[in-house]
């Protein structure tokens, strides 16, 4: 029985229980090492989108191995099937698990069908990074980007994220979007389940 | 009336990566705020050996007529230091607190090459928020 004398000695690692482990990191120990990726990927290429590219490709790994920890965990292996359903598991679920609270807001594009919007005032990954002028629109919220690409890749909505600040009046930071443009066939398959 | 004048920091070399004058008073140019910057990078050295008392770590406070200097050095070596009138409070903490925003806004940020000036958005942000703060409690007096 566990919890009863000493600890349940597994034969097989693989039968040991995934435990929930420690919930909080060091926001400095994660921020020197985030800091340390988009520098070494930095020294690696020649423009900035290639450097995107990278971040969001580091990301998408994350995403992918999220989900299937979470859906294992938090959602007892029940698989979403609805475009809100993910979308709202990965606002709510996953930025609690990654980030320590949810997202700020998430919109359904006017202009296109396929388009939403999860939106952020500041994203944890830059909270300590200034971007200098000649890097123009680059945002290390490729990241982030990539990790809901991953995440919504392996459930089976395939689509196009990226990262862009939007300027706020009154504010003198800009907040951030991560914008999600589904493809076509999931919108067929939406439209098909009802 | 600004009882700060400026604020500087200089790396282990001895050069000046960040200035920031906030008074009429005391106000250089370029040239003049780097030469006072490895001026006071070799006085600071100097005064360690010159120093009576062993394990001393350099100056920390020069009081002169119409200012007061404090420095603070890291275990690294980066001097952060402040120009202010005769008699103002709280620098000591104040350079502390500078300190950690360095620690926070400029060596977290990927963009930043070590030892080079400070061209971070955020640390300027920070920073003024911190000197204005600073301000208002040395009004309220």
């Amino acid at each position: 029985m566990i919890g009863v004398g000493k600890a349940k000695q597994y034969a097989n690692v693989l039968d040991r229980p995934i435990g929930k482990g420690k919930q909080e990191v060091s926001l400095s120990a994660f921020a020197f090492l985030f800091s340390e990726l988009v520098q070494y990927n930095q020294i690696q290429v020649d423009n900035i989108a290639e450097l995107e590219r990278r971040l969001e490709d580091a990301g998408y790994a994350v995403g992918a191995r999220v989900l299937e920890l979470l859906c294992h965990r938090e959602k007892g292996n029940r698989r979403e099937i609805r475009l809100l359903g993910i979308l709202s598991f990965i606002h709510s679920t996953v930025w609690k698990v990654l980030f320590g609270k949810v997202a700020d807001s998430l919109e359904k594009g006017t202009e296109h069908e396929d388009e939403y919007m999860i939106s952020e005032k500041e994203l944890l990954v830059n909270r300590f990074i200034s971007i200098p002028k000649d890097m123009g629109a680059f945002n290390c919220g490729a990241f982030v980007a990539g990790i809901v690409r991953g995440v919504l890749d392996n459930a089976g909505f395939p689509a196009v994220v990226t990262a862009h600040f939007v300027p706020v009046d009154g504010q003198h930071r800009p907040r951030t979007t991560i914008l999600i443009k589904f493809a076509e066939e999931v919108l067929q398959r939406e439209a098909r389940l009802g | 009336m600004a009882a700060i004048y400026s604020l500087y920091i200089i790396n282990k070399s001895g050069g000046l990566i960040f200035y920031k004058d906030y008074g009429s008073a005391g106000r250089m140019d370029t040239n003049d705020s780097l030469r006072l910057a490895s001026l006071w990078h070799s006085m600071h050295a100097i005064s360690q050996q010159l120093s009576p008392i062993s394990g001393c770590f350099g100056i920390e406070l020069l009081q002169a007529d119409t200012f007061d200097l404090h420095c603070f050095q890291s275990l690294t070596g980066t001097k952060f230091f402040v120009v202010c009138e005769p008699g103002t409070p709280h620098m000591e903490n104040l350079l502390k607190h500078i300190y950690e925003l360095y620690t926070d806004y400029v060596l977290k940020n990927p963009f930043y090459e070590m030892e080079m000036p400070i061209r971070c958005e955020l640390f300027d942000i920070s920073l003024a928020q911190a000197v204005q703060k600073e301000r208002v409690s040395l009004l309220g007096r």
